[in-house]
């Protein structure tokens, strides 16, 4: 599947932003990488997605080096990016242009019923709440059916509300087109409630710290000891991470 | 769930479309409008007033009454439209002209780095010079008639439309062109599909402009040996001593040049019905 290997990336200002990372991803599971800001975890992202080039090392799917963006991977960004001056199912069938009108109609129709946007086909995006535009750019991120999607902290931008509500759609799609999910996140929970791995990263320079595999049975009660427990292991984990740097000696 | 989500979303979507409504209802549209020919009334009917009771001739300041006369004259013997329309096509071929090309290498001083490299400094260079300065070349160059009028429009239309273009492409959101980067379109694809939508509005702005420095070089234009338009009026009324000529015909590139404009963005309007913006038309 998606492997990355011994990733770094200097930035042009001299930034050291990850340093020999490496992560391979298994067929069908979601990967959650969790850090703070500045751990180099977009950065991860970005290269993963072949929108920026590694320094060093190199992304290989199925084997093959991805140096520019694929068919196979797909990306969420942060913000949804919708084009706004196109409909709700303009937006959705971006990627899918090549397809035969009557099955890319099809599955824009399909994509927007799963995540319960049927109605607002003909919608502008700025006629949309925050939440309905994220639903959106995932279902055009699923259109070209990738094997891969990559998720770029979508839901911190959304109120607690509509991200557990968007967490519950990722997962019923997860379950449904049966893809690969890389997820970078800053929320532990929204990590545990999601992943079936997770990785913690340090920053100064991005690197890997820790790996914590979940095996909880999905649908997950956040209510529930075994989710609080999980969660405690990564929150453990992602400060001992950050105790471990010498520049950092102040922990609250 | 998805319940839940819709009934946290609700409210959201009520304020978005409620909040316009609001600001702008009929009746404050009306009043707003009213207010706005409360001075130029006011001073014309003062005006007016002064000339008809005796403590001004209105001899080089004719009071409206005097203005409209001409006018309604003018329109009768068919010399308003035959000028309007000789002052209208010069602009509207000037407008088409300087717009065509402003639009194209706006496009591709915009796209290219290299054609931006290459182009844009002479671009700069010429744009500093005062159209005007360019009369006596273009008349020595094209003759005293329509095509030396016509260009010296296209020329004043070109640098605003090639500047708002060129400078619209180049700061359109990187976020955005990466949307077309995750899906692999060309880069003539990512030109049709992402950049030319994202500057439409900017482009709608740019001609508007444009626009409206074509009805300002056809009166220079017009001023140098023309026998006909509106600018040729005009002079016309300067040399005979005829005030309110000189007024007749500023009013009519005032009707004209609002009504050209209007024209022009109603047109654009179904085209920038995505916006999300303050000015939102209702």
């Amino acid at each position: 599947m998606l492997q990355l290997d011994h990733l770094s990336k200097t930035y042009p200002n001299g930034t050291l932003a990850l340093d020999g990372v490496s992560l391979t991803l298994r067929e069908g599971e979601i990967l959650a990488v969790v850090g703070g800001s500045g751990c180099g975890k977009s950065t991860l992202l970005r290269l993963a997605s072949g929108l920026d080039t590694p320094s060093r090392g190199r992304v290989l799917l199925d084997g093959q080096v991805v140096a520019e963006p694929v068919a196979r991977i797909g990306m969420v960004f942060q913000e949804p990016r919708l084009l706004p001056w196109l409909s709700v199912a303009e937006n959705v069938a971006f990627g899918i242009r090549e397809l035969p009108e009557a099955q890319r109609r099809a599955r824009v129709e399909a994509l927007l019923g799963e995540v319960g946007l049927s109605d607002y086909a003909a919608r502008w995006p700025k006629e949309l709440s925050g939440g309905q535009a994220q639903r959106v750019a995932i279902a055009r991120a699923l259109a070209p059916e990738p094997d891969v999607l990559l998720l770029d902290e979508p839901f911190s931008a959304l109120d607690a509300f509509t991200r557990i509500d968007l967490q519950d759609h990722l997962i019923r799609l997860w379950q449904h087109h049966k893809r690969t999910f890389l997820l970078v996140t800053h929320d532990i929970e929204e990590a545990v409630a999601l992943a079936d791995r997770v990785v913690v990263m340090k920053p100064d320079p991005g690197r890997l710290a820790a790996e914590i595999p979940l095996d909880l049975p999905r649908p997950r009660l956040r209510s529930s000891a075994p989710f609080q427990a999980a969660e405690r292991a990564v929150r453990g984990a992602l400060s001992d991470a950050l105790r471990r740097e010498p520049q950092r000696t102040i922990l609250n | 769930m998805s319940a839940a989500s819709q009934s946290f979303e609700a409210p959201a979507e009520a304020r978005t479309s409620a909040a316009p409504a609001g600001r702008r209802s009929g009746r404050a549209v009306s009043a707003r409008l009213l207010l706005g020919v409360v001075l130029p009334l006011g001073l014309g009917l003062v005006w007016e007033a002064v000339v008809a009771s005796g403590f001004a001739s209105g001899r080089l300041m004719p009071p409206p009454s005097r203005v409209i006369a001409e006018l309604v004259r003018l329109a009768s013997t068919g010399a308003l439209w035959e000028h309007s329309l000789i002052t209208l096509s010069r602009v509207l071929g000037g407008f088409a002209g300087g717009a065509v090309a402003g639009i194209a290498l706006g496009v591709l001083t915009g796209t290219s780095r290299l054609l931006r490299d290459l182009l844009d400094p002479s671009f700069q260079a010429l744009r500093s010079i005062p159209s005007i300065a360019w009369v006596p070349l273009f008349i020595l160059w094209l003759g005293i008639f329509e095509a030396s009028k016509v260009t010296l429009i296209a020329v004043g239309v070109f640098f605003p439309v090639y500047l708002g273009v060129s400078s619209a492409l180049m700061s359109v959101d990187r976020r955005t062109a990466e949307v077309g980067r995750i899906f692999r379109l060309s880069r003539l694809a990512t030109v049709r599909r992402i950049l030319l939508p994202s500057i439409l509005p900017a482009t709608v702005v740019a001609l508007r402009t444009g626009l409206g420095l074509g009805w300002m070089f056809v009166v220079a234009a017009e001023f140098m040996g023309a026998s006909s338009g509106l600018g040729y009026l005009l002079v016309d009324g300067q040399q005979l001593g005829k005030p309110t000529q000189i007024l007749a015909a500023i009013l009519t590139f005032a009707v004209l040049g609002k009504a050209t404009d209007a024209i022009l963005a109603s047109l654009a309007a179904p085209f920038l019905r995505w916006q999300d913006s303050v000015g939102e038309a209702p």
